[in-house]
């Protein structure tokens, strides 16, 4: 980390700050009588951070230049060479006032601006997507955190249980303590810290952004390759010949080979299996078992538990059935005794392979988290004399947001409401205010005569130039600047 | 050069000016042109002045010899008289006073530079005034300086001595020997504000007491120049007796330091209770607008 032209010459634990010639012993963990400079485990850091961001090239990672030339032409696709982050910008409450950074920086003759400012988001929230068929509780069940209601379980998504946390209910309109713990969840995960989450009448998660979640004390590993009827069409030709009956346990929808229109493809014969649970349509169960954190998402920890006996009219002594979890994870061999009782036995290697496979096809389990908040009235008040002209020039796409640098998702409808993920952002982007509320970076940018249009604040543009001795200059990876999710 | 960070404040009309651990707030009141001319000579001034300081910071951190000083410059040299009378019976050294003259100095060269209906130099909540004839300034009083909220006002008119106040406490940057949440000082001048809060909130104390907490200041800071004197951290719920106490002693050197010329009034705070000597038109209204305004418009 590059902090100014401030360097630290470091003295047992102590180091010697010359951010200025008060040069100040600062002890780890101590600020300077500044209050701007900290000693941060024997490094010297700014406290409140204002972060450029100067990008590298993608290819090869070349330096850009500071105010590189080139042929920028205005459009939205472009992207300047450094780019000026909210981060440490500071802002006041109300936001009537300009926002604290408005920053220009003339590119080959257009001069693009960068409105600077910390967004106070009473109305925000995070949204979190936990990859795990695992159950974590029913939908709208209430999310606590240290016991205070901050959210609610919404519907699940592929492979994944969803929370919606935080939003204006919560930050303002409970208990104080509430509001309180709220915020410092909402903080936390935006800071892509870990969050131990609790579910009325469900399970104890730890979510992290990036990380795999972490159910009832149980890191998940990975998700699942598809539904237990996906798993059955994906794998049925692998099975064909190797075994007589397969079920994949799925709290969803439980595949079962034999009756599964897969297997009526390969002609495998009827075994005279009976699933419990309600059946959707042939070899597709619903319900075989209570959702729980064992197979496949149902809390049975025997999988014969989702069994009734076999019909004696199919099924014949020695028979073989493989069963297994969505994701491989748990799996068991079973054979037919003469009482046509199942009794597990060791697993064949061709169908220890096919239960690899399963695993191999699922994807690391992780937890993610976009921020989602709302640049309200009083925020574009600080970035221009005019508010509604912001946001019509963000929809026209004349004026580009960012968080934190970061690529964010714009809304349709009315308002600047915007989701961004928040393991793009630089560490310790988001921050609070005791209203309670979240601060979080926002980037307007547009071109200076699109932004003296819409009634900006001219008399506070700044040349990035004098930014540069106040800011923390950050190198982004060719890495940061793609989109992270590629699938 | 290493140059100080000036600009104006959101609102355009105040000034702000930072280099290190200095933070003002300046506005000033007279015609357009008084006003530009006295923020160019506040910018001026103010730069190079922490360097010039910083030349001499060993001595300024040096307990003051109530006699004689071997200073140089001249905000340094104020900073030694502000604090010289207490020098006999008191530890204390220049930097006491260091944010009110820096203050004062810069209200100095606005005022050489323009013809000013009113001006403040607001340095961290150590705050130097000018006021012209028929003018006045309220001021609001803090509860403690790291979360302020106003709990009273007081009116300095151009007819009165004031012409500097500062506040100080165990919350505040600097340290305190004492236990005072916030001790609020008028004086003459700004530097003379600043030392004698220092003096008042070191007083407000209840020594051996098990609810205080206290630690060497060189353990926190290891170049204070408290050096190994045992400075507040923490303080527990004390009983009102306790709390009386406390409050009687700072009162105590209050009445001192007002009889003696050296302060024009004094407001103290411990844990919700609160004492005034000699201050006039004490007004409990909080104007709604500095309601949530932060250290910096202490002033209005």
């Amino acid at each position: 980390m590059l902090t100014d032209t401030t360097t630290a010459a470091a003295n047992a634990d102590k180091i010697r700050c010359d951010a200025c010639p008060v040069m100040c012993y600062i002890k780890p963990g101590a600020a300077g009588a500044c209050d701007r400079y900290a000693n941060h485990n024997g490094e010297l850091v700014r406290v409140d951070p204002h972060v450029v961001l100067e990008r590298t090239v993608s290819h090869g990672g070349r330096l850009v230049p500071f105010q590189a030339g080139g042929d920028w032409d205005g459009k939205i696709v472009h992207e300047p060479s450094m780019f000026v982050t909210a981060i440490g910008a500071g802002t006041t409450y109300p936001d009537y006032k300009p926002a604290p950074f408005i920053v220009s920086s003339e590119i080959d003759g257009v001069d693009m601006v960068t409105v600077v400012t910390e967004g106070i988001f009473s109305y925000c929230g995070v949204k979190v997507k936990i990859d795990t068929d695992r159950y974590l509780g029913p939908e709208t069940a209430t999310v606590r955190v240290q016991g205070e209601a901050v959210g609610h379980v919404t519907t699940g998504e592929y492979g994944s249980q969803m929370l919606s946390l935080g939003g204006v209910h919560h930050l303002t309109g409970g208990s104080k303590k509430e509001g309180r713990v709220t915020c410092d969840a909402l903080m936390d995960l935006s800071n892509c810290k870990p969050v131990e989450l609790t579910i009325d009448g469900g399970a104890t998660v730890v979510v992290q952004a990036g990380y795999p979640p972490i159910v009832n004390g149980v890191a998940e590993e990975r998700m699942r390759v598809g539904c237990g009827s996906a798993t059955i069409g994906m794998f049925a030709k692998q099975w064909h010949g190797k075994v007589d009956e397969v079920v994949v346990v799925d709290d969803h929808i439980t595949g079962v080979l034999s009756e599964h229109q897969a297997g009526k493809l390969l002609d495998i014969p009827d075994t005279g299996i009976k699933m419990k649970g309600r059946r959707s349509t042939p070899g597709r169960y619903f319900q075989v078992a209570e959702p729980g954190t064992g197979w496949g998402g149902t809390m049975i920890s025997d999988p014969l538990s989702v069994l009734g006996p076999f019909d004696p009219k199919q099924a014949r002594p020695g028979m073989t059935m493989l069963m297994v979890s969505t994701t491989g994870e748990h799996a068991a061999y079973f054979e037919l005794d003469a009482a046509l009782k199942p009794v597990e036995k060791e697993m064949p290697a061709d169908l220890k392979f096919s239960v690899e496979r399963i695993k191999e096809n699922c994807e690391p389990a992780l937890c993610t988290v976009l921020f989602m908040g709302g640049a309200g009235g009083s925020l574009r008040s600080g970035v221009t004399e005019n508010p509604v002209r912001l946001t019509r020039s963000v929809k026209d796409a004349l004026t580009r947001v960012t968080s934190g640098g970061a690529p964010v998702y714009v809304w349709p409808g009315g308002g600047i409401t915007f989701m961004v993920d928040v393991t793009r952002l630089p560490a310790g982007a988001f921050g609070y205010v005791p209203t309670p509320a979240l601060v979080a970076p926002i980037e307007f940018t547009l071109k200076l005569s699109d932004y003296a249009a819409l009634g900006g604040h001219m008399d506070h543009v700044r040349p990035l130039a004098s930014l540069k001795d106040s800011a923390e200059i950050r190198q982004m990876t060719p890495q940061q600047l793609q989109p992270k999710s590629g699938a | 050069m290493r140059l100080p960070q000036i600009g104006f404040l959101a609102d355009g009309r105040r000034l702000h000016l930072q280099d290190g651990p200095i933070d003002l707030i300046v506005e000033a009141r007279g015609s357009e042109a008084d006003v530009r001319a006295a923020y160019d000579a506040a910018a001026r001034r103010f730069t190079g002045l922490l360097d010039t300081l910083c030349e001499e910071l060993p001595e300024l951190r040096k307990a003051a010899d109530p006699a004689s000083s071997r200073l140089q410059g001249k905000v340094a040299r104020r900073m030694h008289e502000a604090v010289a009378p207490y020098a006999a019976d008191h530890f204390i050294t220049p930097m006491a006073a260091v944010a009110g003259a820096v203050a004062e100095e810069i209200l100095g060269a606005m005022m050489g530079a323009a013809s000013l209906d009113r001006a403040y130099v607001n340095n961290g909540g150590d705050i130097a005034l000018h006021l012209a004839r028929g003018e006045h300034f309220t001021v609001g009083l803090v509860d403690r300086p790291d979360r302020p909220s106003l709990m009273k006002t007081t009116v300095i008119e151009a007819d009165d001595p004031t012409r500097g106040v500062a506040t100080s406490g165990r919350h505040g940057r600097s340290f305190s020997l004492g236990i005072a949440d916030a001790v609020t000082i008028l004086a003459r001048t700004a530097a003379q504000a600043d030392a004698a809060a220092t003096i008042i909130a070191n007083a407000v104390d209840v020594p051996g007491h098990p609810a205080v907490l206290r630690c060497p200041a060189h353990d926190l800071q290891p170049d204070s120049d408290l050096g190994a004197r045992l400075v507040t951290r923490e303080v527990g719920d004390l009983s009102h007796y306790k709390i009386e106490q406390a409050l009687d002693a700072g009162v105590r050197m209050a009445r001192a330091l007002l009889a003696q010329g050296l302060i024009e009034g004094a407001a103290l705070r411990l844990q919700g209770e609160s004492r005034i000597v000699a201050l006039k038109d004490v007004d409990m209204r909080v104007p709604p607008v500095v309601r949530y305004v932060a250290k910096e418009s202490v002033m209005q």
